[in-house]
């Protein structure tokens, strides 16, 4: 597999992210204004669909945040040159910058310095999955600013348990109201440690939304974190309605005996993501985008 | 619900006619500022310099946009709210000293503004967060961008806008802040959800 073709794909999965939402936020968006009531939060609703049809057509950027840049990769073991996907994707999120644009939104902490291209010190982030096979999965997760302030991990007690859990995802939609651009999507995890929750609890974000979780129990846990977080009334953008989550995915990981870590990972409407697999023989299949 | 369509420069009078709830398509200057810009105008209200854009009867949008320089001319490429909150701690003096008329941003802002608001006749108009391509397109031309030292988002671009919204009145000049209603209302209905979930 060329550097050159990873660049090429990766630049193309950034492009297709930040202009065009995945089908199943689309479809989620749209049902949610179909059913909402209330007139300030229709208007909201009416206004983001707008947007996501504007922003396709005219291949922007649907959201001026465009995000800290994360990298989810796939590697089959038996690809050749994996030491070279990292500097493929870091290349490639300069080159996007610069081509589509995006915000350059990497600060040193303590200069404040801003690099410029959305490369730096850990950023891009690149989380590595080894998988058998010939064939390298890279998925793009642009993950916006407001969103992820308002994220939350709670170091429970194991004797607060399940209800504990949904107590803790309820508080932090509530304290969050308006802040994250409702509706939202919320990744939870419970379990592993502090990291781990936090891991997993985004990447659940990637899960498409037209998907049910494969565990029953989880689903059904969903399904009522997702009533709940909706009967709060805060509503697109936090000005009123019955939509405040367009979703809810729940994962988890075994705990210690005395923690039991919860983590909530608050995505934004403009749930952007991009994946593609490139195979062997340098095929390239775009995975969450029609491609054309 | 009413929905207004104003041209800067607005009147106090004009302003203290909306109510939360409404709806405004602003036409006219519109003026991005984020934490950066409020603390250098403010500066400069102390030292007695003038401001590079007389702001009287404008609105200030807190947003730091995307733009791109093409022969020579910017373009604004997305320009969607930025978070209100930050600027917080500007927002009254600036209403106060530069009698703004209407402010856009997105997450609603604290008591010293809703009271600045109310006093001295201002609004707070959300405009729906995120959507960046829409605001960009309300963007005529721009007329100018200054302050660029502070970086392309902070910098404070003056921008030609037409039907630039739909702004929901979330603060009006009542001292009404719907924001604080939906908060409000959440915080009496957690009990109730908490029973629902099968917590004690």
């Amino acid at each position: 597999m060329t550097e050159k073709l990873l660049e090429t794909v990766a630049v193309k999965l950034l492009r297709l992210a930040v202009t065009e939402l995945p089908q199943d936020v689309k479809d989620a968006l749209q049902r949610a204004y179909r059913e909402e009531e209330n007139p300030v939060g229709k208007t909201q609703l009416k206004a983001i669909l707008d947007n996501i049809d504007l922003a396709e057509k005219t291949c922007a950027p649907m959201c001026q945040d465009t995000g800290v840049i994360i990298f989810y990769v796939k590697a089959g073991s038996q690809v050749e040159g994996l030491d070279k996907v990292e500097d493929a994707l870091r290349k490639a999120t300069a080159k996007a910058t610069k081509e589509i644009p995006l915000r350059p939104n990497a600060v040193d902490p303590f200069t404040q310095k801003n690099t410029g291209d959305n490369t730096g010190r850990h950023v891009p982030y690149i989380h590595w999955n080894v998988v058998s096979g010939e064939a390298l999965e890279i998925t793009v997760l642009p993950k916006g600013g407001g969103s992820e302030n308002v994220s939350a991990l709670g170091m429970l007690s194991p004797n607060q348990g399940t209800a504990g859990l949904k107590k803790f995802v309820v508080d932090t939609v509530i304290n969050a109201g308006a802040k994250p651009c409702p509706p939202t999507i919320l990744g939870v995890a419970v379990g592993g440690g502090a990291d781990i929750a936090m891991k997993l609890a985004k990447e659940a974000l990637l899960q498409p939304l037209d998907q049910p979780n494969s565990d029953p129990e989880l689903e059904k846990l969903e399904q009522q974190l997702r009533e709940a977080a909706n009967s709060t009334g805060i509503g697109p953008m936090g000005l009123g309605g019955k939509t405040t989550v367009l979703d809810v995915k729940v994962d988890y990981a075994c705990r210690h005996p005395a923690s039991y870590p919860v983590a909530v990972v608050v995505q934004c409407w403009a749930a952007r993501r991009a994946s593609a697999r490139i195979s062997s023989d340098g095929k390239v299949e775009y995975l969450t985008h029609k491609v054309t | 619900m009413t929905v207004y369509r104003l041209r800067t420069p607005v009147s106090e009078e004009e302003v203290r006619k909306l109510r939360v709830n409404d709806t405004v398509y602003l036409t006219g200057t519109i003026v991005t500022a984020r934490d950066a810009a409020h603390r250098r105008a403010l500066e400069y209200h102390k030292e007695g310099k003038a401001l590079p854009v007389n702001l009287e009867g404008l609105a200030v949008f807190h947003c730091g946009p995307i733009t791109t320089k093409e022969d020579n001319r910017w373009r604004v490429v997305a320009a969607g709210p930025t978070t209100s909150a930050r600027m917080e701690p500007f927002e009254d003096a600036f209403i106060r000293n530069f009698k703004v008329r209407v402010v856009v941003g997105k997450g609603g802002m604290g008591k010293k503004t809703v009271d600045a608001m109310k006093q001295y006749g201002a609004v707070y108009g959300a405009f729906t967060g995120g959507a960046g391509v829409l605001a960009a397109k309300a963007v005529k031309k721009v007329k100018g961008v200054e302050w660029s030292d502070l970086g392309m988002p902070e910098a404070m671009w003056t921008l030609e806008v037409e039907d630039f919204g739909p702004l929901t009145v979330a603060i009006d000049a009542h001292g009404n802040n719907l924001y604080e209603t939906i908060q409000t209302k959440a915080d009496t209905l957690k009990q109730d959800i908490y029973r629902k979930l099968g917590i004690t």
